[in-house]
């Protein structure tokens, strides 16, 4: 792995000036993420946030090639580009020996939902490419309505908490493993507050040959309403209350990237407490689901254990 | 070189055979497959080619045509010739991106097998699916029969990547009547058609990581107009490379193409007007007709997008009656799409035929040369008695079932 000093002195691929909120996760992730290889980078991303904010014409925020398509055909549209560079370097019309890797971001909406289809197809196909979803665990980009990997119990526009509701009713959908059932070489579960293991992970993304998915925790303030300055905080705790472990599938095999002691485990109230999303639930009558949310989480985190090691898939 | 030493290999071919032979010969970059009755058989063919290493295509074997037509897109703005085909509800289904496509003024060729789009589920022939995405800024070009949607498919490639276009190309063929009838086509030899669709070289792609460029960005109030407009006058001047192209092709190859093909005009007082094969059941009337001394003629559409509707508005103004068959319905609208662009088109000139539109053939409901007799006999009538004029009905309904 590439040393601190190095890295910080990497031309900047996602230049600044954008237009995302501040203390907005997505681009941190896509600034470490794109960190992960020194080849020359193709860009394509889903409508959503990071695109909208990032490429309002005639400005562009971005230093490599990049492409938007639509909402839910990020993996379609950069396997195509993919596909192309392929077939031109083998039919000699790019050089033999350049090298380019392709990244496709999209949004937990883009990816999770929407998107799910054509990621599906891309993994299966097993293009040379890394898919990176940015989850912000909601649709932030049309005003916080809810998708499937928003958390139990959170409060969104679709499903906002009220006198009869408590916000989301289901579990969020564990899409690394969807990813991994694909058979694909290499998953990987991080965060943008933990950087030097994301870093790790873009560069085994970009470095296996067939398809790679990262799956990034990236915080919102808007959307899960807390200061600006405590988007790192909150996605650490995330990983320190066990609600978001990090880890890697690489060929099949399950590994726990970090082990958090049962003493260390931060409880999930103190996580929940931070974010006005779950408010509510701090209500007298809410203690149920409250405790629900421990037991998912405890129960998740079994599983995890269990699996530590094993090869999976 | 001149036609007469163009060797033509003369084979029996059906017409998703001929496309995938122009295919085969253009050798995209990338094409991306998925299948639907009736465009299947063209992309089996197609596929045994690349199988066969008869092509260097990177071919990408979609889960969806939203993603075919997603896949093209990125191939096509990494600076790939990039082809799809379709039919029906795999163009209904990928429309959101074929209007991307064109916005991001990207050169793609995509036969398009026509076929009803459901529902009712259909899979036979009619042109609400091409019809469907009319306004999307595609080019549209239709095909009479398989030499036609071969020949079609070669110029296709010429008139998206020229540089005063760089607009997609949708060719239309009828499903099953063209698409799975066997027929003569003559095939030119492989180095004569490379020759003619050239190398393609695009200046700006997102391979040229040199150079970065973003492509479809949020484009607002302050700009979206502008590039709609540069769209819009793309689309417009393609009518000019169109008969370019056409002419060369003719003259390479032997036969000229233009918007449209007219059929025993000259001094014919009535006329159909019509897309696809039903021009060639039309022919045959026109001959028998013309036999017994009835002064009739064809127009047959060969290009709906552009729309020729100065050139038409001249070809037809001339004639007592008109009979303008659709072979889609726009529901609401006055008649069938040709219909509506035909009396748009007449709107422009003082003395003009007494016009009547026949929406037929809907589901592949067959249409015979009796049915095209019938037609030209009740224009006829119409223009001496004045009923039905400028009417639009369904023919060959039997009224509720
Ligand atoms: C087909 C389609 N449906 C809906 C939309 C509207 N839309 C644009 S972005 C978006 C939500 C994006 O959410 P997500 O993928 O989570 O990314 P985020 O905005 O949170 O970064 C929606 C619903 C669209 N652009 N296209």
């Amino acid at each position: 792995m590439a040393k601190l000093k190095d890295l910080a002195e990497m031309p900047e691929r996602l230049s600044g000036g954008h237009r995302l909120c501040a203390g907005c996760g997505a681009s941190i992730a896509v600034r470490q993420i794109l960190r992960g290889t020194q080849d020359d980078v193709v860009v394509g991303c889903a409508t959503g946030c990071l695109e909208v904010a990032t490429t309002i014409y005639p400005y562009t925020a971005w230093e490599v090639p990049f492409i938007h398509n639509a909402f839910e055909n990020s993996a379609a549209t950069v396997t195509g580009a993919e596909a192309a560079y392929q077939a031109l370097q083998r039919k000699g019309k790019i050089p033999a020996g350049k090298k380019i890797k392709f990244v496709a971001f999209g949004g937990d909406g883009g990816t999770y939902d929407i998107g799910l289809q054509s990621l599906s197809g891309a993994l299966e196909r097993g293009h040379d490419f890394v898919y990176v979803c940015y989850d912000n665990e909601a649709y932030m980009n049309t005003g916080i309505q809810r998708s499937s990997a928003t958390p139990y119990g959170a409060s969104t526009s679709t499903v906002p908490a009220g006198v009869c509701s408590f916000g989301k009713p289901q579990q969020r959908k564990d899409l690394a493993m969807i990813a991994a059932a694909h058979h694909i070489p290499y998953v990987a579960q991080g965060t943008i507050a933990h950087w030097n293991d994301l870093l790790m992970k873009a560069e085994k993304a970009f470095n296996t040959p067939g398809p790679a998915f990262l799956l990034v925790l990236a915080p919102c303030p808007r959307g899960w309403i807390f200061p600006i300055e405590k988007t790192v905080e909150i996605a650490k705790e995330a990983v320190d209350s066990c609600f978001w472990p990090l880890y890697e599938i690489e060929h099949g095999v399950f590994k726990l990237n970090k082990k958090v002691p049962d003493a260390k485990k931060v409880p999930m109230v103190e996580w929940l407490k931070k974010q006005k999303r779950f408010k509510h639930l701090f209500q007298e009558g809410c203690e149920k689901y409250l405790e629900n949310i421990q037991v998912q989480v405890d129960e998740e985190w079994a599983r995890y254990n269990r699996m530590n090691g094993e090869k999976i898939f | 070189m001149s036609t007469a030493t163009i060797k033509k290999i003369k084979k029996a071919l059906t017409g998703n055979e001929a496309g995938a032979e122009a295919m085969r010969q253009i050798d995209p970059d990338v094409a991306a497959v998925f299948p639907i009755t009736p465009q299947t058989e063209l992309m089996h063919a197609f596929a045994a080619f690349v199988a066969d290493g008869k092509v260097g295509t990177e071919l990408v074997t979609v889960e969806s045509e939203h993603s075919a037509m997603s896949a093209t897109v990125g191939a096509a703005a990494a600076g790939a010739r990039a082809m799809t085909a379709t039919s029906a509800n795999g163009l209904a289904l990928m429309w959101e991106i074929v209007n991307i496509c064109s916005a991001m003024r990207l050169p793609v060729v995509m036969p398009v097998i026509n076929r009803a789009i459901s529902g009712p589920l259909n899979i036979h022939c009619d042109h609400s699916d091409m019809m469907g995405s009319r306004d999307t800024g595609w080019i549209q070009i239709f095909s009479e029969n398989s030499q036609e949607e071969y020949d079609n498919i070669i110029q296709a490639v010429r008139i998206a990547e020229n540089p005063n276009v760089l607009l997609p190309v949708m060719v239309g063929s009828d499903g099953f009547i063209i698409s799975h009838a066997l027929e003569t086509v003559e095939i030119y030899e492989d180095a004569e058609v490379k020759e003619f669709v050239g190398e393609y070289t695009p200046d700006r792609t997102l391979l040229n990581t040199g150079k970065p460029m973003t492509y479809g960005p949020l484009d607002l109030q302050d700009y979206y107009m502008e590039h709609k407009m540069a769209e819009h006058n793309a689309i417009h001047n393609a009518g000019k490379v169109i008969l370019e192209i056409g002419k060369e092709f003719g003259k390479k190859f032997g036969t000229e193409y233009g918007f449209f093909d007219t059929y025993k005009m000259e001094d014919a007082e009535y006329a159909i007007i019509c897309i696809g094969s039903t021009a060639g059941t039309t022919r045959v009337v026109v001959d028998k007709m013309r036999a017994e001394g009835k002064k009739v003629g064809l127009i047959k559409i060969r290009v709906f997008r552009p729309f020729p509707f100065k050139e038409l508005a001249e070809a037809v103004k001339n004639l007592k009656g008109l009979a303008v068959l659709d072979r889609a319905d726009t529901f609401g609208g006055r008649g069938g799409p040709l219909y509506i662009e035909m009396k748009s088109a007449l709107s422009d000139v003082k003395e003009k035929p007494v016009t009547r539109n026949f929406i037929y053939g809907l589901g592949g409901r067959d249409i015979n040369t009796t049915d095209i007799e019938t037609i030209y006999n009740q224009i006829e009538e119409t223009v001496k008695t004045g009923k039905g004029a400028e009417s639009f009905s369904y023919f060959g309904v039997r009224g509720d079932v």
